[in-house]
């Protein structure tokens, strides 16, 4: 006879190694900021640089998750994204111009409602056309790469030239609201209050974007189509209206992207969800496609990068974010916190 | 020998063969069919975007690559000759030196790109090639010490090739510098075409066309998948810096907005996708029409908007600067409808 197995439980603890790799994504936003802070020296021009970084990482990542969301759970990638941000940016401007009595007025209330109906527009428009866009020119390209890439570009030239015929050519300046304008001072650093306000706003959408998706029926289902369609539609939910209801909220987030980044810039131009494509594709490259929350650290990790590589050496500063994205490859190279399997 | 010369490749449909051939006739004889010097400098366009538009169906249409770094490689084959002739002196060393240099920097950084990138899914490699294509154009503007930033470089060539060489008459028509700098471009576009014909229709092109279909396959078999991909890029990139040096040769002036800019890159996407992704002659076709529509279609919308100006709203489309939507709606309708492009819709008709 031989010896009954042994039916001792063995116990597994995670490593210490494990465990810091596990963490390492978020730990290097702190390590960034105190490199920053023996490169630049002054702490009082440091922290203003942070600040300003933060604000940036925090308008790049409202940019940047809906673009991931979209990614992930239906495997689009939308070169039309910064079309979306343009419009966002010119229908939430246009209601500020409009009115301009709320805007120009030293009250907090009317400024702040007329700020808040601007985003609402733009949002609403922007939502409405992602809406299109999905049922017009994503719809039929499901699962053929290639095709998304051609079409989504497709798509961002024609919404690019509709703006020009609509607001015309030229790029339009504008003043921010009276109460937004100005700087609070501390610690002997200036910092815009309108960057304080962009902190504020991108760290409570990050909040309840992660609580929706954590905490409720529908994130429960987004995040389950992510890991495996079929198998949830064959738990009889209706998978492609969630889709549709991931393109529009995507769609309207990059209107609000737009919005906030037309009055940090308080200039916009048809070509500037272009531009910030780069930074986008940037940030949801390095935070791993389909993830939040490494779209999140990638946006702080790429505002904060661009802020002092622009205060130390201002050629560098776009240049700087390739070279963070290539090191962030070369260590993880799905990104820092993939959802999506490569495929 | 004709057949040799196509590396085999036909074009396999009447219409098309009497379409490259009236292309072919009029670029050849372009100085002597057309007047004046805008015909001729349209002419020398399309001969380096056909170029340029088949080195980049070398990746899309053959490899099923989606780079948009194609500008990039553009833009260093121009800035090599500009720097070369700039810090060299005019002269024909001087071009030579700066193209070659020009290529060779652009392979070496298709290497990079390629051996780094390449590994990933095709959205992913787009993504990462626009994020590089665009950090280089900054820094392009940037450097203006050496670039010339946003205003670029203005430099000589060598005086035969200027419109200040004289050469006399001939049927008609005088034959002057700027008329061998045309013939440069042609026969030089010509020959790196037939190159990538050859390359496209070689045991290489046949693995990299497997690829594009299936690559998983493909590495089943036994190719190495990430190498072709790669020797792809590279080849890619040397003719579309030659393409570059071409144009700088004829234009004698390289700035960021006539290289490297995004919209050239959408130009050479819509150029690829409406003439026919996968066939070099789509390449010439789409460019042939693309750079047509561009110099002339624009004054016809004109003309339209003007008639329309009464009515609301029409005039503001019909605008010719607004012609790029209009070529973006046919660039979505043609990937949806007839994806194979001119090319494939002449050859499809004759097999039905």
């Amino acid at each position: 006879m031989t010896a009954a197995p042994d039916h001792r439980p063995t116990f597994a603890s995670i490593s210490l190694a494990e465990r810091l790799d596990a963490a390492l994504p978020v730990l290097l936003i702190p390590l960034l900021v105190l490199l920053g802070f023996f490169a630049i020296g002054a702490p009082s021009s440091w922290l203003t640089l942070t600040v300003s970084g933060l604000a940036m990482g925090m308008m790049i990542f409202i940019m940047a998750s809906g673009l991931t969301l979209v990614f992930g759970l239906m495997d689009v990638i939308n070169f039309g994204h910064g079309a979306f941000v343009s419009v966002g940016a010119f229908v939430g401007v246009s209601v500020l111009i409009a009115l301009g009595e709320w805007t120009g007025a030293a009250s907090l209330l009317l400024n702040m409602s007329a700020v808040f109906l601007a985003v609402g527009a733009a949002m609403t428009v922007t939502g409405a056309l992602g809406w299109g866009f999905e049922r017009i020119i994503v719809k039929p390209v499901y699962g053929a790469h290639l095709k998304q890439i051609l079409v989504t570009v497709g798509g961002l030239i024609v919404i690019e030239q509709l703006i020009h015929v609509v607001w015309g050519p030229d790029e339009i300046f504008f003043n921010r609201p009276e109460t937004l304008k100005g700087a609070v001072t501390f610690a002997g650093a200036a910092m815009e209050k309108y960057r304080l306000l962009a902190v504020a706003v991108g760290l409570a959408l990050f909040i309840a974007m992660r609580m929706v998706l954590r905490r409720t029926k529908i994130g429960l289902i987004v995040r389950a189509g992510v890991e495996n369609g079929p198998m949830v539609e064959a738990l009889g939910y209706r998978l492609r209206l969630v889709f549709v209801g991931v393109f529009i909220a995507g769609s309207a987030l990059a209107g609000l992207g737009g919005v906030m980044w037309g009055l940090y810039q308080e200039v916009i131009t048809a070509g500037m969800g272009e531009k910030m494509m780069v930074l986008v594709f940037i940030v949801a490259i390095i935070g791993g496609l389909g993830s939040v929350e490494g779209a999140f650290i990638g946006a702080l990790l790429v505002g904060l990068m661009q802020n002092y590589v622009a205060f130390l050496e201002p050629k560098l500063a776009l240049v700087s974010n390739i070279a963070l994205m290539t090191a962030i490859l070369m260590w993880r190279p799905q990104g820092m916190l993939p959802v999506v399997k490569a495929k | 020998m004709i057949v040799k010369l196509l590396s085999g490749d036909k074009p396999r449909s009447a219409v098309l063969t009497a379409v490259l051939l009236v292309i072919l006739i009029c670029l050849a004889g372009a100085p002597f069919i057309f007047d004046g010097v805008r015909p001729l400098d349209t002419a020398a366009r399309i001969c380096i975007f056909i170029l340029l538009v088949a080195s980049y169906d070398l990746l899309l249409g053959y490899g099923g690559i989606v780079s948009f770094a194609h500008t990039m490689f553009f833009g260093l084959g121009a800035y090599g000759v500009a720097l070369a002739s700039t810090h060299m002196g005019r002269g024909f060393d001087a071009l030579l030196a700066g193209s070659l240099a020009g290529a060779a920097a652009a392979v070496v950084l298709a290497l990079l790109i390629g051996l780094f990138s390449l590994r990933v899914r095709a959205i992913f490699f787009a993504m990462i090639t626009l994020a590089v294509a665009s950090a280089v154009a900054v820094l392009v503007s940037q450097f203006s010490g050496i670039t010339g930033g946003e205003d670029g470089l203005t430099y000589n060539i060598p005086r035969v090739l200027t419109s200040a060489n004289r050469m006399g008459e001939f049927l008609g028509t005088r034959i002057t510098g700027k008329t061998l700098n045309y013939y440069l471009v042609f026969f030089a576009s010509l020959l790196l075409f037939l190159l990538l014909l050859r390359i496209v229709n070689s045991p290489f092109g046949r693995v990299l066309q497997a690829i594009r279909e299936n690559d998983f396959r493909a590495e089943a078999i036994g190719y190495r998948v990430v190498w072709y991909r790669t020797v792809a890029t590279c080849l890619s990139a040397a003719a579309a810096a030659m393409a570059g040096s071409l144009f700088a040769i004829w234009l004698r002036y390289v700035g960021p907005d006539t290289t490297l800019s995004f919209e050239i890159m959408l130009d050479i996407l819509l150029m690829v996708v409406i003439g026919g992704m996968g066939t070099m002659y789509g390449a010439v076709i789409g460019a042939a029409l693309f750079i047509l529509a561009q110099t002339y279609l624009q004054n016809l919308m004109g003309s339209a908007s003007e008639a329309t100006a009464g009515l609301p709203l029409i005039p503001d489309l019909l605008n010719p600067d607004r012609w790029l939507m209009w070529l973006g709606i046919l660039f979505i309708l043609s990937v949806y409808f007839f994806p194979s492009g001119i090319v494939g819709r002449l050859r499809e008709r004759r097999v039905s």
